[in-house]
């Protein structure tokens, strides 16, 4: 932050952009799962994996998004990287720790955020909850009256810090959360559906704050999400899982790439007019005057084409949206060689 | 570590873990207690009806004894003694690990997993939620119960009985804790195992408020050997009053409960860690 003073940083913690340390190595991690199904005494075993020989490294600085549809594997794997399952094959390190065995250690140097659920005490003031927290994770006073401050400013907590956290909004729960989570200056923040059902001025402003907090305390931060608008705001780096695998793990660029899905231009005729055809493009539908496009081509050449043999009323270009790769993805429409 | 004020190594180090635990739950229990406060004459009306079901209790143990005159040897002072040191027991138990039944439900909210993230110990934290002064009610009057029924019972005091009575209590509170824990641990694997638990719980309350004798040797044998209620008061009984065991049972065994209480607990803890690293969450 803006008004941070150095001697509050940690100072075994390295600068945001300097260190490339790892703070999460997975090797082979998985999590099966045994379910006993049917009545008493017939019950057979069935064993289900959640999440299989996924591996990864998270470099501290870094926001990486985990991305996947419900059921993935996504939540199970954000629980072993916290300590609260333990994994059933291969192994995980975070902040040099073994999570499921150091679990409370390991919890003072992560903040942890479930977007379904609070870690707030439902019936205490917010004000409280945090004084609480503050003695649960032995913050000293001083620091503690700081980074509140800090947080009430860029959260805006102030308005309703004396209101039980039952009666909050769920964005200003959230935002009590957040704040909850990163009192004690983690090193990791681990985001699960940090934005659901929250409305678009509350996202842009976790968003931006979570950016802010990456930027200026290089604080690392794994999210999960179903808001791609999440994703391309946030995360240089985007982990898919699928059905407990990983589908993907690369920049956002890579990730389009991975999936052919052309750029589409949108054409406004000044009248209704069969589809055009172009070369280097395919009309995929045509509504009235509104035409829609997909390039195969340079743009630049189509668009002169177009206007030179319609009249045109309005372009607009459209780059492939995240959503469309992630759930081209999750289809998997794309060969499996081409998956890392 | 972020700001960690890490105690140093050494003795410290272990004065520590030990203390911790009891500071977090001082904590977590205060801002309960003040929540509850800000409705005092609610707190005091709970707290009074609980009061009034243990002198029901009271009163029925009073009106056996006085129609039986006694009860496996044992007058009514003594029946009042057995009394006060079970519901004394149970009831400084269930105001400190009573909430730990209410796992289950930690479990399906997904509340459990916000406390596996926390650096406090989820035992203490589960245990400490909803911590209420209203369970005083039932400690204050089954104290009062133990202290007339020692006033009454021709009791030869030595500085060695006089020692070991607190002792006794405080082993037979552990005792207590531990089957609480135990049977809460049960919900780690049975999605609602409460009520199973509350038979051992509030089963192995009634059982104890009267001296156990008069319920037949196999009942006295799996509570001595099995789940150990015995020494919640019968052996504390017989060691006070310095009496036979009319069961025939060794006599060393009324000065076993301080080991017990130490096996029970440490059982319990071992449950408890063993359900933790079972423990599935829940989706999402």
């Amino acid at each position: 932050m803006t008004t941070r003073e150095p001697a509050t940083e940690s100072p075994t913690e390295p600068a945001a952009g300097a260190a490339a340390a790892p703070i999460i190595e997975a090797v082979g991690l998985g999590r099966d799962f045994v379910l006993t199904e049917g009545p008493f005494l017939r019950r057979t075993r069935r064993t289900v994996s959640a999440v299989q020989d996924v591996s990864f490294t998270v470099r501290t600085g870094e926001i990486v998004g985990y991305l996947g549809p419900n059921g993935a594997g996504k939540s199970s794997t954000m629980k072993m990287l916290t300590g609260i399952l333990t994994p059933t094959a291969g192994s995980v390190r975070v902040a040099g720790m073994e999570p499921s065995r150091q679990r409370t250690r390991l919890a003072r140097e992560i903040g942890v955020v479930f977007g379904q659920r609070t870690t707030l005490w439902w019936d205490l003031p917010l004000r409280d909850s945090l004084t609480l927290t503050r003695h649960l994770y032995r913050v000293p006073a001083a620091a503690h009256a700081e980074r509140l401050a800090e947080l009430t400013e860029l959260l805006e907590l102030e308005p309703f810090l004396g209101t039980p956290v039952r009666q909050l909004s769920l964005g200003q729960r959230m935002r009590g959360d957040l704040t909850a989570a990163l009192l004690h200056a983690p090193r990791l923040l681990v985001l699960d559906e940090p934005t659901i059902g929250l409305d678009v001025v509350s996202k842009s402003t976790i968003r931006e704050f979570l950016l802010k907090i990456n930027r200026e305390r290089g604080t690392t931060i794994l999210i999960t999400t179903h808001d791609l608008g999440d994703v391309e705001r946030l995360c240089d780096r985007v982990m898919v899982i699928d059905k407990g695998r990983l589908a993907f793990d690369g920049g956002l660029p890579e990730l389009r790439a991975t999936v052919p899905t052309p750029r589409v231009l949108v054409v406004d005729l000044v009248a209704p007019a069969p589809a055009i055809e172009v070369e280097g493009a395919t009309t995929v539908r045509v509504d009235g005057p509104r035409q829609w496009l997909e390039l195969a081509d340079n743009p630049a050449r189509v668009i002169a084409e177009v206007a030179r043999e319609h009249e045109v009323a309005d372009l607009t270009l459209r780059e492939p949206d995240i959503e469309g790769v992630v759930s081209a993805l999750y289809r998997g429409t794309v060969p499996a060689g081409d998956r890392t | 570590m972020a700001d960690g004020n890490t105690p140093p190594g050494g003795p410290a180090r272990a004065a520590a873990a030990v203390l911790r635990p009891v500071r977090d739950y001082r904590r977590l229990a205060w801002i309960w207690v003040r929540a509850v406060a800000q409705y005092p004459v609610s707190l005091a009306l709970m707290s009074l009806a609980v009061a009034v079901s243990v002198l029901a209790q009271v009163g029925a143990v009073v009106i056996v004894f006085g129609h039986a005159g006694t009860l496996a040897g044992f007058t009514v002072y003594e029946g009042l003694m057995v009394f006060g040191l079970a519901a004394s027991a149970f009831g400084i138990a269930d105001m400190f690990m009573g909430a730990v039944e209410r796992l289950g439900r930690h479990i399906r909210s997904g509340s459990l997993d916000a406390m596996l993230v926390r650096p406090v110990s989820p035992l203490v934290q589960v245990a400490a939620d909803e911590f209420s002064p209203r369970r005083l009610g039932k400690v204050v009057p089954a104290l009062a119960v133990l202290g007339i029924a020692l006033a009454g019972t021709d009791v030869e005091w030595t500085l060695g009985r006089a020692l070991l009575l607190p002792l006794m209590m405080l082993s037979g509170v552990l005792i207590c804790c531990a089957i609480w824990v135990a049977t809460g641990c049960l919900q780690f694997f049975v999605a609602d195992a409460r009520e199973a638990a509350n038979s051992l719980t509030y089963g192995g309350q009634a059982l104890t408020e009267y001296p156990i004798a008069i319920y037949g040797r196999e009942i006295v044998r799996s509570v001595t050997y099995v789940v150990p209620l015995a020494f919640v008061s019968w052996q504390p009984a017989l060691l006070v009053l310095d009496r036979p065991d009319p069961l025939g049972m060794p006599e060393a065994l009324r000065f076993a409960g301080p080991v017990i209480a130490v096996l029970a607990c440490a059982g319990a803890a071992l449950l408890w860690r063993f359900g933790l690293r079972h423990y599935r969450s829940t989706g999402s």
